[in-house]
């Protein structure tokens, strides 16, 4: 082709030969498809972490509450084992084998002295699921014998030492109807104890330390003390006399409840006798219809939910954690944000740019990435041990030696978190100052306005959205905190909320418990760590699911802001 | 201020040319009013750094004015951007600066209602006056002073809110709780930018969903609605398509009279259509200042024809 061309006769005088044209080329890694490949690798890489570890918390901590059937070994060496099946995987002998191993719960811990039992497959003669095997979870309000789970098959319901029903079916029938009277004066008596004994100690000892404040103030030979003293055994005599009352009342119910008892014979023939004001619930996991066992599910939800914990926190519920996060969070919010934001607008706004502040900024940057448990040592040694006990000196001389301030709270875990959080929030608000036009300032100022008021009126409404973004970073961030808190007042157990029915109502100093402090102390302080396994999960799940639900109500409120001052138009 | 006007135009007559037409002048004639011959015309001069003095015709004299500028320089840190302009804003009318990008015309501007203040590094020399109040004076507050002048921006800045609270802006920061008088306040300031019929139904929906000039129409409203005693409008149009420009343009026609407007624009058009005095700014000098016809037919000095014919800038 090219040669026809070359011999073809010029129609024209030639042309000057143009300049050789510059080759442009694009090498493989510019024109994209790498790069999208790379891109998108990234991405999907972050999903299957982010996505693989949601699914994983989610399938362990659902399946948690799901009854699972109880499965009867005979074994070769003539023992009898009952329980359910927890963990189901294959291994190799010694001599190289392939083996079945189970792991069950067995429960019965006053008899077996363990709760969970490996079985192989080369140790079952006979494997069963009976009818009439019965999961009874027992708690320790009654009496104090053993509590946790019990394996077993119904004997007989006892009432006054009598047994009223002997054949499974029966006893089956009489449990449920006299269940729920015993719940009800169990719970009756649990009020009791927590509210009207309460009450009276809370008298007794109010009256110890208004003794004990007279006492500093005036000493104890003066004629004040002298007549404080008569008024102090006036009111312990007449919390003593209401104490009796209660009293009386609390051992009726006992009396009641220990009328009648549910006798259970587990799978080796010994025979245990339970009051049915102990048992929490009692599962025939075996003969469970579907509809019946999503009822057992979610009852064992609405106990995870709504009551406290037993048995070390490996069983019974997490409300208190829930209570103490939320609470925690919010206080930490209240605390963090107008600081933060106020902080965050003198930088911006007021502050002259220069040197001074971009080495303020830097410092706030950097202490967004200091390690959260120095900011744990931090609350302890300043909000704890400084306020804290001075705080103490102050007003509450006459609880001294006990502590009112001086020791972790929730107020100065809050107050932690909110330092912790404090740069996340400069920082994004700071952002969203910047973001705001000057057009609007310039505009608002040329109508006369002063620097507050544009502030206010045109600066503030605009950066609202993105200072929620901030807020929701921080709320994030604190909620699913837990090195500072350990430090500073989340605990293990919390007899108390911090918020109650008593004066004054709010208790910030109390300590708390936290649904993060709860997952650490489930998976790695619990006795009983198989057992509480689940519950890590099924805790973990709770938790993120909070921050979800903190978050999303603040991304409502961010996106309506957003959506009033959205902008349409230039 | 009135004075020293009425002392320039002194010093000036003699020179304006009586006949209308522009003499073919040996560069720099204008210039020796100032006392110095410049060489090689009134830019060359001025890049020199030369003082100069600014051809200001003598209609002007006649004018009230209600902002006074006097011998002003202005410097952003070392450099200087203004250089002893001197100017009257004469009340009623619709004054127009002119000149190419960089000449100072929206500094002079800005220096009317002190928005320079905001700005850091930036020092004022020379007097201005507000109906005869010092707007420099050591004791101004400029919170009071920016109450008492409008002022528009290039972009159209509504704030994030709804129409109605846009154009009370100014007596909400007043703590104005009147309603009837706001609800009044805001159709008068709607009704004289032209923007009412557009908006009576819908005061309350958000402006920044208004088109560009609509948003425009909206800062006009806003800025007259705190009755301002003059108006500045910092190239108004600039940002706007030309019907928006067309409608803006109408409503300064219409405002003329009842508000004293300084506007900047880049627009030789729109200076000629809209104003009654135009003034020329060079390189932070102002050159030429006169009758928006004199300035545009009959320049006294060459550059200013030039520029105005679009030979430069």
């Amino acid at each position: 082709m090219s040669l026809t061309l070359e011999q073809s006769p010029p129609a024209s005088p030639p042309a000057p030969p143009a300049p050789p044209r510059r080759k442009r080329r694009t090498s493989a890694l510019d024109t994209g498809g790498a790069m999208v490949w790379a891109t998108a690798g990234s991405l999907s890489m972050c999903l299957v972490a982010i996505v693989g570890l949601l699914l994983l918390c989610f399938f362990k901590g659902s399946t948690t509450f799901w009854p699972q059937p109880i499965h009867e070994f005979e074994l070769t060496d003539g023992t009898q084992v009952m329980g359910e099946v927890t963990r189901d995987e294959l291994f190799t002998t010694e001599d190289g084998r392939e083996l079945r191993r189970r792991l069950v719960r067995v429960g019965n811990y006053e008899f077996t002295g363990e709760h969970f039992r490996w079985i192989t497959d080369d140790q079952i003669a006979s494997e069963s699921n009976p009818e009439w095997a019965l999961m009874v979870e027992r708690r320790q309000a009654l009496e104090r014998t053993q509590a946790g789970p019990f394996y077993g098959t119904p004997k007989a319901l006892e009432v006054d030492g009598e047994a009223v029903a002997t054949q499974p079916e029966e006893i089956w029938k009489r449990f449920n109807e006299l269940h729920g009277e015993s719940v009800d004066r169990q719970l009756e008596r649990q009020d009791l104890e927590k509210h009207d004994v309460g009450a009276t100690n809370r008298l007794s000892e109010e009256a110890r330390i208004a003794l004990r404040e007279v006492e500093l103030r005036h000493g104890v030979d003066s004629p004040e003390w002298a007549a404080q003293e008569v008024e102090y055994k006036k009111v312990v005599e007449d919390a003593t006399r209401r104490y009796e009352l209660v009293r009386a009342r609390i051992d009726h119910l006992n009396e009641e409840n220990a009328r009648v008892r549910l006798i259970m014979q587990a799978a080796d023939g010994q025979e245990q006798s339970t009051p049915l004001a102990d048992v929490v619930r009692a599962v025939p996991a075996n003969q469970l219809s579907f509809a019946q066992s999503v009822g057992v599910y979610f009852s064992r939800w609405w106990e995870f939910l709504s009551d406290e914990p037993r048995e070390a926190n490996s069983a019974g519920g997490v409300f208190p954690a829930i209570f103490g996060t939320i609470a925690m969070t919010l206080i930490m919010t209240i605390m963090v944000v107008p600081f933060g934001v106020l902080a965050a607008l003198y930088m911006k706004e007021y502050a002259k740019q220069g040197f001074l502040i971009s080495a303020v900024r830097i410092a706030v940057n950097n202490l967004a990435g200091v390690p959260s448990i120095v900011f744990g040592v931090f609350g302890l040694g300043f909000f704890c041990y400084f306020l804290g006990v001075s705080i103490d000196e102050l007003f509450f001389q006459a609880n001294a030696p006990n502590p009112t301030f001086g020791k972790g709270g929730i107020l100065w875990a809050s107050l932690t978190l909110a330092l912790l959080t404090l740069p996340v929030v400069i920082v994004a608000t700071e952002e969203a100052l910047a973001a705001v036009p000057n057009s609007m300032r310039e505009g608002s100022y040329a109508c006369g306005a002063t620097k507050w008021q544009t502030i206010r009126r045109i600066v503030l409404p605009r950066a609202l959205p993105g200072i929620m973004t901030g807020v929701i970073l921080a709320i994030s961030r604190g909620a699913g905190e837990v090195a500072p808190l350990m430090l500073v007042g989340a605990v293990k157990l919390a007899p108390e909320l911090p918020v109650d029915g008593v004066f004054p109502y709010v208790h910030a100093q109390r300590s708390f418990m936290h649904l993060g402090f709860h997952i650490y102390d489930l998976g790695f302080q619990s006795q009983n760590s198989e057992a509480a396994k689940p519950m890590v999960f099924t805790t973990t799940l709770l938790l993120i699911a909070i921050i979800v639900l903190l978050n999303v109500v603040a991304i409502r409120v961010r996106s309506r802001l957003r959506a009033r001052f959205s902008t349409s138009h230039i | 201020m009135f004075t020293q006007n009425s002392k320039m135009e002194e010093e000036l007559t003699p020179h304006s040319d009586p006949s209308g037409k522009l003499p073919a002048r040996d560069p720099g004639t204008a210039a020796t009013t100032g006392g110095t011959a410049p060489i090689g015309g009134v830019f060359e001069a001025i890049s020199r750094g030369e003082s100069f003095v600014t051809e200001t015709h003598e209609e002007l004299a006649a004018e009230d004015p209600v902002v006074g500028i006097e011998d002003f320089d202005l410097h952003y840190g070392a450099t200087q951007a203004l250089f002893g302009v001197s100017m009257c804003v004469p009340r009623g009318k619709v004054t127009a600066l002119i000149g190419p990008s960089g000449c100072g015309k929206s500094t002079l501007l800005r220096s009317v209602n002190r928005m320079n203040d905001l700005i850091d590094g930036v020092q004022t020399d020379g007097k201005m006056t507000l109906n005869g109040d010092s707007i420099y004076g050591r004791k101004v507050d400029v919170i009071e002073l920016r109450k008492r002048i409008g002022m528009v921006f290039q972009k159209p800045n509504p704030f994030p809110m709804s129409i109605y609270e846009n154009v009370i802006y100014s007596l909400r920061i007043d703590g104005v709780r009147d309603k009837n008088l706001l609800d009044e306040v805001c159709e008068l300031s709607l009704k004289g930018a032209g923007l009412w019929d557009e908006v009576k139904d819908r005061l309350n929906s958000n402006a920044l969903r208004m088109s560009g000039g609509q948003q425009q129409r909206l800062c006009i409203a806003r800025a007259i609605a705190a009755e301002p005693e003059v108006l500045l409008l910092d190239e108004p149009c600039s940002a706007l398509d030309p019907i928006a420009t067309g409608k803006i343009e109408d409503l300064i026609d219409q405002l003329r009279g009842h508000y004293s407007i300084l506007m900047v624009t880049h627009n030789m058009q729109q200076a000629s259509r809209t104003s009654d005095y135009t003034a020329f700014m060079y390189l932070g000098r102002l050159v030429e200042y006169g009758p928006t016809g004199e300035i545009f037919m009959q320049p006294k000095l060459r550059e200013t024809e030039d520029y105005v014919t679009g030979r430069f800038g």
